[in-house]
């Protein structure tokens, strides 16, 4: 199969086996192109991507444009600290605005979950979510899957493990899914505040203790602790959750092999992993920002060879 | 749908070796030379040649690549099924190098345009030829003319040439296949 069988990129939910299987394969081509010494390829000359960040982001906006110019895009920028969405206009009139001087496709982050869903129903252009609240990051997962895939050889029957802030985590849902649909084994490990209720019905065990978990584990997902979306105390003390979910090289070298440690960044160091780890050979932590942007161009090149020339 | 067969297997052979002996006139010892072929049919016509060359003609050090064009083409998105692409295999740079671009069947002559344009990716050759086994002649949309020739073939429009490889299709040969018009 060539095509996806979604016109929008709102969730891995989404997302057929099928789906994700050609967008990974589709990535291997785009990593190739972006080891050569010219890095660029025409495809996507007659598209203009605009990138609506409504939240702070480093990582995937780099990321993200940087894959629309390697496949020649146009693009525009827009982030909401320096627009007129602070003078109160609504996000469909905002992106209206945007597509009337002619866009194709949008990627948007917001802090809204299911914003991406309700664009897609509303304005004419393909949407790609760059991470709704605590909904969906679906290129992370993507990109997770793609580094689990690289390193390990293939997903399937592969033991990963999803640590810390698991309910305020996008990352963590998207990966679930993902990892859960190429036939991977899913744990999530953290505080049982940060842990939501039913998250057993995802399909995927719990597990308190970490030590526990990465005895387990082949793969160890060290996501970040969200302050920022934390309106009350869910554990006592950052010390305490250090001691508790933190990776440090003397725990990981009581193990008897070696975890790959995958962080979705930005890293607190000290906190989810200490400096040494995140440094270390057994993490992948850059080679997951390298294929990050082989990823989003499989997606955005998938995305768009899906627009009819003649829908102009 | 009828076929009618071009070649044979003696013949593209022949045909192969012909060309071989064609490359060598021009390029000697391939000390600078690389040969390329396109994927995906390409792919086979190189590997013969680099066979060939290597066995029958004692070439040493032959460096062949893949090319897959599919992100450079030029009808992206006016197809009904999206293109899928292949695996690009170049682990030289042709910066200087003279190349030969290798492809089994030239038609419209926009999938070598392509290629030109991809081939820039990888540094500025010296020169590039076009080696092809099989010339549709009067079918060209683009100005583009091969360098070494396997057989020239009038075809029109409905007609679809279809190169077989024992590798890959379980012989060696060519036919012509014909649409039968309603």
């Amino acid at each position: 199969m060539n095509a996806l069988s979604v016109n929008h990129l709102l969730g891995i939910k989404e997302l057929s086996v099928a789906d994700i299987d050609l967008i990974l394969n589709t990535a291997d081509q785009f990593k190739e192109v972006i080891n050569r010494p010219i890095k660029k390829v025409p495809s996507l000359r007659d598209i203009t991507i605009a990138n609506l960040f409504f939240e702070n982001s480093t990582r995937t906006k780099l990321s993200f444009e940087l894959a629309e110019k390697r496949l020649s895009a146009d693009v525009i920028n827009f982030s909401a600290a320096q627009s007129s969405v602070k003078k109160g206009e609504t996000l469909i009139d905002t992106v209206n605005n945007i597509l009337a001087m002619k866009v194709d496709i949008v990627v948007m982050r917001h802090p809204n979950p299911g914003a991406c869903v309700f664009l897609s129903k509303h304005v004419n252009a393909r949407i790609v979510n760059a991470g709704d609240g605590a909904h969906e990051h679906p290129t992370q997962a993507l990109l997770d899957a793609y580094t689990i895939k690289e390193t390990l050889g293939s997903l399937k029957g592969k033991k990963v493990v999803i640590v810390g802030d698991i309910l305020h985590s996008r990352v963590a849902l998207s990966n679930i899914y993902a990892l859960k649909k190429m036939g991977a084994e899913v744990k999530v490990c953290g505080p049982a505040t940060l842990i939501p209720r039913y998250i057993e019905s995802l399909g995927v065990t719990v597990e308190l203790n970490l030590r526990k978990a990465l005895e387990w584990c082949d793969v160890a997902n060290m996501l970040r602790v969200q302050n920022e979306r934390m309106d009350i105390s869910y554990f006592p003390s950052v010390r305490e959750y250090v001691q508790q979910y933190g990776v440090n090289r003397e725990l990981l070298d009581s193990l008897k092999k070696d975890v790959v440690i995958m962080h979705p960044g930005p890293i607190n160091r000290g906190v989810e992993i200490t400096s040494d780890v995140a440094d270390s050979k057994q993490a992948v932590i850059l080679n997951q920002v390298e294929n990050g942007v082989a990823v989003r161009m499989a997606v955005l090149y998938l995305i768009a060879s899906k627009i009819r020339h003649h829908d102009q | 749908m009828s076929q009618k067969l071009l070649l044979n297997a003696t013949e593209l052979d022949l045909i192969l070796n012909r060309l071989a002996c064609q490359l060598i006139e021009n390029h000697d010892t391939f000390e600078n030379t690389a040969l390329i072929g396109l994927q995906p049919r390409g792919t086979f016509l190189l590997k013969r040649l680099a066979a060939l060359l290597k066995k029958s003609y004692h070439i040493k050090n032959l460096e062949t690549g893949l090319l897959d064009i599919t992100f450079y083409r030029d009808d992206f998105r006016r197809g009904d099924e999206p293109l899928k692409a292949n695996t690009t295999q170049i682990d030289f740079l042709v910066e200087g190098k003279k190349v030969v671009i290798v492809d089994d069947v030239l038609y419209t002559g926009r999938s070598i345009r392509a290629a030109l344009t991809a081939l820039q990716s990888f540094g500025r050759p010296a020169s590039v030829e076009l080696l092809t086994l099989i010339d549709r002649r009067f079918s060209r949309h683009l100005p583009i003319q091969p360098d070494y020739n396997g057989r020239q073939v009038d075809a029109i429009g409905n007609q679809k040439v279809k190169v077989s490889w024992l590798e890959n299709d379980g012989e060696d040969a060519v036919y012509l296949l014909k649409t039968d018009v309603l």
